[in-house]
């Protein structure tokens, strides 16, 4: 119990003095209102449903981005376990892939994929699906031969192998995999929507940067912030919970 | 006049070559062995002398380079025929799974009533001694108790041919004498034909009808030992002066195919 204390302390702490800076003027409301402000005209917002479109939008192609990487990375990562000449010509890719500066060919996609969703959903896959992947290769990795040996024992055919040995024996790496990808999917769309995009939260926040609105950057923030830990908190804990029956915590 | 033994495996002429990228490797043979049905035979042989793909080969999980194997007069293909089961000396118990449902694995998918499998893993929680651990993980339990959830799920596919490889090569040595105890009465109480692999001389001269030495790579049997021991008998003979004997015997034999296989140049 002591610990949650601490950890609610190491959030209150720093925004109650946030929050006394700003009441006293020392942090100008141009830069930073409120943060009681911010909750409240994030409140408003959501009574009043004013980006409700909008929330939908990114929360769509989040998981459109995040959906397709799970699907194709664990596919691809499952192939790739096979095809060893193929995977040693990709391993130094994957090692470098998130050096890649993927926005750079934001402009690209547009020319190619249009002014639709697709390039938003296309940036979130793609930064997703190398963390399935490599999650995906890690899990089947770390097979112990003898693993792979006992379904034979058995007389499992593949298809069953599969499904009663391996993805059980791998759902703990695949479960990072997926943590990482959502987590991805979300920096991927929101990015691409605030570069170049007429709608989507990502969008929502640099027009309301542009046109200096305050009231309504900081909420869309918090927004943001709230959505991608609260996903992310429930897949721990639930990965958490996982890992207990397995008697691994 | 004596009946004669029913054979439940025979290996004729069986080689086993492999290719790697250091070449060709002749690991195994060639061997001609029949095991009785029902009795306890151990394989003995140095490190790295196709103990293990012996095993392999019985068990149809490697395919002989040349030969022939048949279980009950059958020649083996390459799947595991039924009838067959198998333990490993690495720890093969599923972490997903609790004891209960990793003893059940195989069962599980064969045309059996609930009621059938719920008494065959009482059966085998009660002769591994596990019946207070049915829900527990195996990550809870000691390598020993994974050894016994390992042997368990393969009793419990009531095999008439139990393959073992080195079953109890990674526990101490007490738990070791205690689990051949409980070997032996499972393969009395089963009557199933049981082979094992070790590396322990005494553990083979202790359990076993009948131990056959293997030489250094490529493995042949060098001589096939009867230890004449009956078949009520437990850890305690170790104390005959009989078992002496035969681990003098065993040792004899194997001490120069050791030195051979551990001699430079050899691997």
């Amino acid at each position: 119990m002591r610990i949650v204390l601490y950890r609610l302390l190491a959030v209150v702490l720093p925004l109650a003095l946030l929050e006394i800076l700003c009441r006293n003027q020392i942090i100008k409301p141009l830069t930073l209102p409120a943060p009681s402000r911010i909750v409240l005209g994030l409140w408003a917002m959501i009574e009043n449903g004013t980006f409700n479109a909008a929330i939908v939008k990114t929360l769509t192609n989040v998981a459109l981005a995040f959906g397709l990487s799970v699907v194709v990375g664990i596919a691809a990562g499952a192939a790739l376990h096979r095809a060893r000449l193929l995977r040693t010509l990709l391993e130094p890719l994957f090692a470098t892939y998130y050096a890649i500066p993927i926005y750079a060919f934001y402009p690209l996609f547009l020319i190619v994929f249009g002014l639709g969703d697709a390039p938003q959903v296309l940036i979130g896959f793609m930064l997703a699906v190398v963390s399935m992947i490599v999650s995906t290769l890690s899990g089947l990795d770390s097979l112990p031969p003898v693993l792979a040996k006992t379904p034979r024992v058995f007389q499992l055919g593949p298809v069953e192998t599969i499904r009663r040995v391996t993805l059980p024996y791998a759902a703990p790496y695949l479960f990072t995999g997926v943590k990482l990808a959502i987590a991805y999917a979300f920096i991927g769309v929101i990015g691409a929507e605030f570069i170049m995009s007429s709608t989507g939260l990502g969008y929502e926040i640099r027009f309301a940067y542009d046109n200096l609105d305050n009231n309504v950057m900081y909420p869309l923030i918090l927004l943001i912030l709230l959505i991608s830990v609260t996903v992310n908190m429930s897949l721990d804990r639930w990965d958490r919970a996982l890992q207990a029956r397995r008697g691994r915590v | 006049m004596d009946t004669p033994i029913p054979i439940h495996v025979s290996l004729r002429g069986v080689n086993r070559v492999y290719e790697s990228k250091l070449g060709r490797t002749h690991a195994l043979g060639p061997i001609d062995i029949d095991l009785r049905r029902g009795e306890f035979f151990a394989v003995v042989g140095p490190s790295g002398c196709g103990k293990s793909t012996l095993l392999d080969v019985i068990a149809a999980l490697a395919p002989p380079s040349s030969g022939e194997v048949t279980f009950e007069g059958q020649p083996i293909g390459n799947t595991v025929p039924n009838g067959v089961g198998v333990v490993f000396q690495e720890n093969a118990s599923f972490p997903w799974l609790n004891v209960a449902d990793n003893i059940t694995f195989g069962l599980r998918r064969q045309p059996l009533d609930k009621a059938e499998i719920e008494k065959r893993l009482q059966y085998a929680l009660q002769l591994m001694g596990l019946q207070d651990f049915a829900q527990a993980y195996p990550s809870q339990l000691s390598g020993g108790m994974r050894q016994r959830v390992c042997i368990a799920r393969t009793l419990v596919m009531q095999p008439r041919l139990i393959l073992l490889d080195e079953p109890f090569g990674a526990l101490d040595q007490q738990t070791r004498l205690l689990m051949g105890d409980e070997l032996l009465r499972i393969w009395r109480a089963t009557g199933a034909t049981v082979l094992l692999i070790t590396h322990a001389l005494d553990e083979a001269a202790m359990l076993a009808d009948r131990v056959a030495v293997m030489s250094a790579r490529p493995g042949r049997i060098l001589e096939v030992i009867e230890t004449g021991w009956p078949r009520e008998r437990d850890s305690q003979i170790v104390s005959a002066p009989e078992f002496g004997q035969i681990t003098a015997r065993l040792w004899t034999l194997l001490r120069a195919q050791s030195m051979q296989a551990l001699a430079p140049g050899s691997v």
